[in-house]
């Protein structure tokens, strides 16, 4: 190392590209984009050796408005492409972000398999219970009885979907809610979400202004969970189960499985496998 | 084919040890100095269905079956009859089966095939633990001119594990088949092969193609299970950790697909393998791969569709979902290899194609050739690696820009960890920088671009082989599988005194009209040859290329091979 060279401290504006989000005025995905610069500001991760992966929606826009390495490709495949891409790169720091439909629905057995094979990948769902990209269709976060469909103008009439539940049934080694009302607690949530070894889940509370105006009630309704993190997966589950969805601001669950990285370490040369065909 | 070669058959019910018996015999045949070509069937059952080896021996590599079979060996006749189809026979052939296990199917007999009684069962027994499928073994071994010392030594070597009894009592078994068969009706019999077999190679077609990745450069893969493409991963999966590689098992083709992708982007060359369903839940990111110019390669062995089709057995019919199955305009690579050998030689240049050119490539091998095995000389290595084009240095302050509009279309990339060049790799359409543009201008660069990487790229003499007589005014053109029996079918064309040129076309998309004209030059007719009921080979090049006015298809689904007779036929009969 070059001890000339001077060490360059990073601020959250060094992680904001010079793209303008498509985004509404008033969206809660601009406190998580601002959250996620301010995590990567706090843990001074060089940009170039950060990658950021996602799907399709409002909330996987995120990628080109950062200036670290991004990846934005097709709907609900957000998942696998940051699992190859930390499986073949360990050195790097891998974010996913995107939204409910996106992950828990075309996505939905990918992230199943992405609790489960435990990669360290940090997952941060802005859920906003709709598909607002597409203008407004209920997501499985969607209550039941939301009428404000035209795709299913009298509900959707099926239970929603637990994310965190599933999550951790699943076996996620780090389950976090919180609210984009508050971004330095995200930004907080994300920064412990990185630093924990195997798959880290948080999922974010992000207002849809357009398609879902109600939930600006949202920052008046959610609370700081009363709870401190476990890891204990059985009061988790119970915790997880019978809490309203509003408690915010905290771990969750946090578990000791290691992640999942095979290792490429053979040194053989291509040559030698030749002897598996010699008669 | 040049040299001389004998085509035997061995089946039976499950149990009946016929695909042990196959193997050995191969075995056997390649330590003697003989090429060899395997291919087997098998019932539907998972486990322990019928079953039946198709072997073909000979003194010069062998590119695919005969037109018939010169013996048959049913240990037993159980379902055995399902297979009649894919073992024609004719009265010059010889059956033999076991009087004790009943009659020859019916299928069979109508071929006039001469019948012969063996009986297996009741030799075996006299023999303590000796097993019917090695009295088959013996019968065949002696009538081919299998010396049995050769055969001894591969006994030994592969029931090592199983004991000196276990080996003493196939020897047994294998010595009463040779005495049974001494005097049996001949069927040719080959000369002594090289005893240097140093430089030859026993390999599948799947096995070959999980080499040529792994020669290409390939070092991350994901996979999901899917006949008739598993072994290609199955071979990955223990050679990639050697050489510093590593293979994942993916939940769905859909996590495969976007698992390669991802490792691509992280600059290590990468491929999945499927087949026809996998492929068709793969189309979506393939597209983008093409749009996000993340170079991936994509193994399709093929088998018969559509849907579920028949999983144990070939065809080629996903030509048009791999030339056209993309959404948009999509141009990315379509490869095929033109046989077992060929599937290192194909993977490996599409790595190095979809390296050195940024976009996804489909290698369509079949189940045919993708688990025929191939006794046939050692490929050399090629020096074909991947290479990306990385960026330059960038003065101070200028912006890189990931896809800029190069005069080849080809925009160097960068990958994580390089300081000063972070981008946004994106399946939107995007401008230079890769910032998300609805712009008309766009578009059109950007459609431009990929297709410009893709035509002005020098592919080299590799797009077709192109054999046989220079200025032939008769042309045979074909692809995959179906250039094996193509390729014999030159040979006894021009022994009979027929002119006669054979183009199996290896590169599909991107199309070379200069290079295709100049092939056909001066031809006058051609037969186009494939294993496809809607002829999907035939309309294609039609639709892309200048055939002649005379042209003739000879096509037909699968999981029938095309043999090498109907080809001379379809020339002969051309008046
Ligand atoms: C294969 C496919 N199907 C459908 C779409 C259309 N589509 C785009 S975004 C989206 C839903 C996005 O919802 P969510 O993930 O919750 O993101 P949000 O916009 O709410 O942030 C859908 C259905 C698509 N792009 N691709
Ligand atoms: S539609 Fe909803 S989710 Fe999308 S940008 Fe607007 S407010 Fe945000
Ligand atoms: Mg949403």
């Amino acid at each position: 190392m070059d001890a000339c060279v001077q060490q360059r401290d990073y601020t959250a504006k060094d992680y904001k590209s010079e793209v303008k989000p498509i985004w509404c005025p008033g969206c809660g995905d601009y406190s998580v984009l601002a959250a996620i610069t301010r995590a990567l500001a706090a843990m001074q991760l060089a940009p170039e050796n950060v990658a950021v992966v996602s799907g399709i929606g409002c909330s996987s826009r995120i990628p080109a408005y950062t200036s670290v390495y991004g990846f934005h490709g097709v709907h609900g495949r957000a998942l696998p492409v940051a699992t190859g891409l930390k499986i073949a790169r360990p050195d790097l720091t891998v974010l996913v972000t995107g939204g409910d439909g996106d992950g828990f629905s075309i996505g939905g057995n990918h992230f199943l398999h992405a609790c489960r094979r435990n990669v360290d990948l940090t997952y941060i769902v802005m859920d906003n219970q709709v598909y607002g990209m597409t203008k407004g269709q209920a997501s499985p976060t969607t209550e039941p009885d939301w009428e404000g469909s035209k795709l299913t103008p009298d509900g959707a009439g099926i239970e929603s979907f637990h994310p965190l539940v599933v999550a951790l049934a699943a076996g996620a080694n780090f389950i976090a809610r919180c609210s984009s009302s508050d971004p330095n607690n995200v930004a907080d949530i994300i920064t412990q979400a990185i630093r924990h070894p195997g798959f880290s889940l948080v999922q974010v509370l992000s207002p849809c202004v357009t398609f879902r105006p109600e939930q600006l009630e949202w920052k008046h309704m959610v609370r700081t969970a009363a709870v401190d993190v476990t890891e204990d997966a059985a009061r988790a589950a119970r915790r997880l189960m019978t809490d309203d969805g509003f408690n915010v601001g905290k771990v969750l669950y946090k578990g000791d499985r290691p992640a999942y990285q095979p290792e490429a370490k053979g040194a053989a040369a291509v040559a030698d496998l030749e002897a598996d065909f010699a008669l | 084919m040049s040299g001389q070669t004998v085509s035997l058959v061995m089946a039976g019910s499950g149990g009946a040890g016929v695909v042990t018996a196959g193997s050995l015999l191969l075995e056997a045949a390649a330590r003697a100095g003989w090429y060899a070509y395997m291919t087997r069937s098998s019932g539907p059952q998972i486990r322990g269905g019928e079953a039946a080896v198709m072997i073909r021996l000979g003194t010069e590599p062998i590119a695919s079956h005969d037109d018939r079979f010169h013996l048959l060996v049913g240990v037993d006749w159980q379902n055995v009859g399902r297979f009649a189809a894919e073992i024609p026979l004719g009265p010059e052939s010889l059956i033999i089966g076991d009087p004790g296990e009943g009659e020859t199917p019916e299928v069979f007999v109508r071929s006039g095939a001469q019948q012969i009684a063996l009986p297996m069962k009741a030799l075996a027994k006299k023999v303590p633990d000796g097993r019917p499928n090695m009295v088959a073994f013996g019968a065949i071994a002696g009538m081919i001119g299998l010396t049995e010392d050769v055969v001894l030594g591969v006994l030994r070597d592969s029931l090592k594990r199983k004991g000196e009894e276990a080996i003493a009592a196939s020897i047994a078994a294998f010595r009463a088949g040779v005495e049974a068969a001494a005097d049996f009706p001949a069927v040719p019999r080959l000369p002594a092969g090289k005893s240097d077999t140093s430089e030859r190679w026993s390999i599948t077609g799947n096995e070959a193609t999980g080499m040529g990745a792994l020669r290409g450069g390939v070092r991350f893969v994901a996979a999901y299970p899917i006949t008739p493409a598993t072994e290609v991963l199955e071979w990955l999966a223990p050679a990639l950790p050697k050489v510093g590689g590593v293979l994942v098992q993916a939940e769905d083709e859909l996590a495969s697909i976007n698992q390669i992708i991802g490792g691509s982007y992280g600059g290590v060359p990468s491929l999945t393998a499927t087949s026809g369903p996998g492929l068709a839940l793969m189309t979506e990111s393939l597209g983008l791969a093409v749009a996000a110019e993340v170079p991936i390669v994509v193994i399709d062995v093929m088998r018969v569709g559509p849907s579920t089709g028949i999983a144990t057995k070939s065809e080629q019919a996903d030509l048009n979902i791999a030339v056209y199955g993309l959404h948009g305009d999509a141009p990315h690579l379509v490869l095929a290899p033109t046989s077992v050998a060929d599937c290192l030689f194909t993977t490996q240049w599409a790595v190095h194609l979809a390296e050195s050119l940024q976009t996804a490539a489909i290698v369509l091998t079949d189940q045919a050739m993708g688990q025929a095995r191939a006794v046939m000389p050692r490929s050399a290595a090629v020096s074909f690696i991947g290479q990306r084009e990385k960026p330059a240095v960038l003065a101070e302050g200028v912006q890189y820009k990931r896809y800029a509009n190069t005069a080849s279309g080809v925009s160097p990339m960068a990958i994580p960890g390089m300081a000063g060049y972070t981008y946004t790799a994106d399946g939107l359409e995007h401008n230079e920088t890769g910032t998300p543009s609805s712009q008309a201008s766009d578009h059109q660069a950007q459609l431009d671009k990929r297709l410009r990487k893709l035509i002005g790229y020098n592919y080299g003499d590799h797009w077709a082989d192109i054999t046989g007589d220079q200025d032939a005014d008769t042309a045979i053109l074909t692809w995959g599988s179906s250039a094996g029996p193509a390729r014999e079918a030159l040979e006894r064309l021009r022994a009979a005194g027929h002119a006669v040129k054979l183009v199996a076309v290896r590169l599909i998309s991107p199309v070379q009209p200069e290079k295709f004209a100049e092939a056909l030059k001066g031809v006058e007719r051609v037969l186009v040859v494939e294993q496809s009921h809607s002829g999907q080979f035939h309309r294609y090049l039609r639709a892309q290329y200048d055939l002649p006015r005379q042209v003739k298809a000879l096509h037909h689904p699968g999981p029938l091979a095309v043999r090498p007779g109907a080809i001379v036929e379809h020339i002969t009969q051309w008046s």
